[in-house]
């Protein structure tokens, strides 16, 4: 078996890197949004709202790809407008491979965003408004502040878990070498090639060590910030 | 002036609140748990809405239910010191401070960082984290962070109440010096009567949601109404008096009351410095004629205005001493001995040392040296 990865192993590597990293910069925003309308917001229809959020975890990861075609598709709905007013095409590129990841790996970072805004002491923020912080400067500067344990978490699972998505990828944003050709689907290549056996198993372990380094990252982190806050971990 | 009107109904209990209170000094919200003292805090802030009032403050409307007023609390400049002292646990105790300063109105500011800092001893603190720092240290923190947001009202919700006897201790003696070298005004929430006596100069009664009785500490001290919220063992009269002579050997001292003279067991203070007393009901002797011989100190002269039955086969008298009135607690039998009754002449014996630990400077008196 050969150590060294060759140049189209490490191009899956980098791939997976980025369409992880750029899911969860662009998950992570809406997954604080959601988190916060569940925790704090009462209007009807929150239930529903609540299940839609957590819809990817129970469906198809190919169903979750095929609906993301149908809507950001160049004819979809939200696609056409897309292509029409900026240019942008997400179907079979790097941009929409994140997409379909951040998709997948959103009810992950919203329930461990929402766990932690549920934690957060209301007393702190309403000695924030007697201290005069207005609704907005008492989010950024002390609920926020006070969810990062959570947020991190988040962000750190959703990114590991975004280094494996394959259905609603391969689905979306198809199978193309050095553009959508992540971790899990360049194994899934080496697998059905005759002689890909050494590389299929070099990525699997790959996929392995980087999917443990992740969550393993994620609990130190946890554990840093709340000895920060004088927590208990 | 702190004019207050408010009603609250919740589901097991209705608020009704009402009262006026001379700014600044401190206004003492008194009564037991469950007495809706917490609500009413609450409600001064602007963090719960009331069902329907108004709050006041030097003539500037923070609530009006009827006008559809209602200022947010980030916007009413009053400071609020929690039971749990709630310091924001990921800034340090200099974070915590600056949160309300940075935030302040951008008024000449009158209280600064460094004279806070000073004031409540915080030198040392500055760098911690809260959960670094002890109960009381915690609630210097919370009470600095407060002052440091330029508060009009300072509203204290049992800032002690967390602690225990010595670390009340630790900290009692910084909320006098604030009381004594600040003009905020401040509401101190406790059902503490010892705490009451020594910091407050306006009392508001609390019981089940509405106001027994509202006045000057020395007023409430000897309303009938108090009697019912605090410990038989602690009724007594709170005169307030002038030092007039110290003692040379530095244990006593002699104050002007009313137009009498009453020794008390105090550390030698300046003259003419204001002084109020607690004399305890149960402290005090009643004489129908003068008494020689006696190692009692004080013998005041003055008249019986009301007699009053108790529970326990006592009665409490009260004795008009040229001004100052004070409460007797004498037994049943020996009210029929001497024959009692309001317009008698009487000689109240007071030991000098039985008012120790109950002395208290007033706001605006000279400094001691």
């Amino acid at each position: 078996m050969n150590g060294a990865l060759s140049s189209a192993e490490l191009d899956a590597l980098r791939l997976s890197l980025e369409v992880a990293a750029r899911s969860v910069g662009f998950g992570l925003p809406l997954a604080v949004l959601a988190a916060w309308i569940l925790t704090r917001a009462r209007f009807p229809g929150r239930t529903l709202f609540d299940a839609f959020v957590h819809l990817p975890l129970v469906l198809p990861p190919v169903a979750v790809g095929y609906v993301l075609l149908l809507l950001f598709g160049t004819r979809g709905a939200i696609g056409g407008w897309l292509r029409a007013h900026f240019g942008i095409q997400l179907p079979f590129t790097t941009a929409g491979a994140a997409l379909a990841t951040a998709v997948m790996t959103f009810p992950l970072m919203v329930r461990a965003v929402r766990l932690s805004l549920e934690n957060v002491d209301r007393g702190l923020e309403a000695a924030a408004r007697t201290l005069g912080a207005g609704a907005i400067d008492r989010f950024c500067t002390v609920t926020l502040p006070l969810m990062l344990p959570g947020i991190l978490a988040g962000a750190v699972t959703a990114f590991a878990a975004g280094l494996g998505e394959f259905g609603a990828v391969i689905t979306f944003a198809a199978n193309i070498p050095g553009v959508t050709r992540t971790l899990p689907l360049a194994l899934y290549t080496a697998m059905q090639s005759p002689d890909g056996d050494s590389v299929a198993l070099r990525l699997a372990i790959l996929s392995f060590a980087l999917g443990l380094a992740g969550l393993l990252a994620a609990e130190l982190l946890v554990r840093g910030i709340r000895r920060r806050l004088g927590r208990p971990s | 002036m702190l004019r207050v009107a408010l009603r609250k109904r919740r589901p097991d209990f209705e608020l009704q609140a009402a009262f006026s209170a001379p700014t600044p000094g401190v206004i003492a919200l008194f009564g037991r748990s469950g007495s809706g003292k917490t609500t009413l805090v609450e409600m001064l802030a602007g963090l719960l809405p009331p069902d329907e009032g108004e709050v006041q403050l030097s003539g500037t409307v923070l609530t009006d239910t009827a006008r559809g007023i209602h200022l947010p609390p980030e916007r009413r400049r009053i400071g609020y010191v929690f039971q749990d002292a709630r310091l924001f646990p990921h800034l340090s105790v200099a974070g915590n401070l600056h949160y309300g300063l940075s935030r302040a109105v951008r008024a000449p500011q009158f209280i600064r960082f460094e004279e806070v800092v000073a004031l409540l001893g915080l030198e040392t603190l500055l760098q911690r984290r809260p959960h670094q720092l002890s109960g009381g240290e915690r609630q210097r923190v919370a009470l600095a962070r407060a002052l440091l947001s330029q508060p009009q009202l300072l509203l204290l919700d049992e800032p002690l109440a967390a602690l225990d006897f010595p670390r009340r201790e630790e900290v009692l003696p910084y909320f006098e010096s604030l009381r004594d070298w600040l003009s905020i005004p401040m509401v101190y929430v406790s059902h503490h009567f010892e705490e009451v006596l020594r910091l407050a100069t306006y009392i508001v009664l609390l019981e089940a949601g509405r106001v027994l009785a509202a006045g000057p500490v020395d007023e409430i001290s000897l309303r009938p109404e108090l009697r019912s919220v605090i410990a038989p063992d602690l009724v007594g009269s709170v005169v307030n008096g002038t030092v007039a002579a110290v003692d040379p050997a530095g244990s006593t001292v002699e104050l002007w009351v009313g137009s009498g003279r009453l020794k008390v067991s105090l550390p030698a203070l300046p003259l003419g410095t204001r002084v109020r007393v607690q004399l305890l009901a149960r402290d005090i002797i009643l004489a129908t004629q003068p008494i020689q011989g006696l190692s009692v100190r004080n013998a005041l002269r003055g008249i019986v205005t009301e007699i009053a039955a108790e529970e326990l086969a006592s009665v409490l008298v009260k004795v008009d001493v040229g001004g100052p009135v004070l409460l007797a607690r004498i037994t049943a039998s020996a009210r029929e001995e001497l024959n009692l009754k309001p317009g008698d002449a009487v000689w109240a014996l007071v030991k000098a040392v039985s008012t120790r630990g109950h002395a208290f400077r007033l706001f605006g008196s000279p400094q001691p040296r």
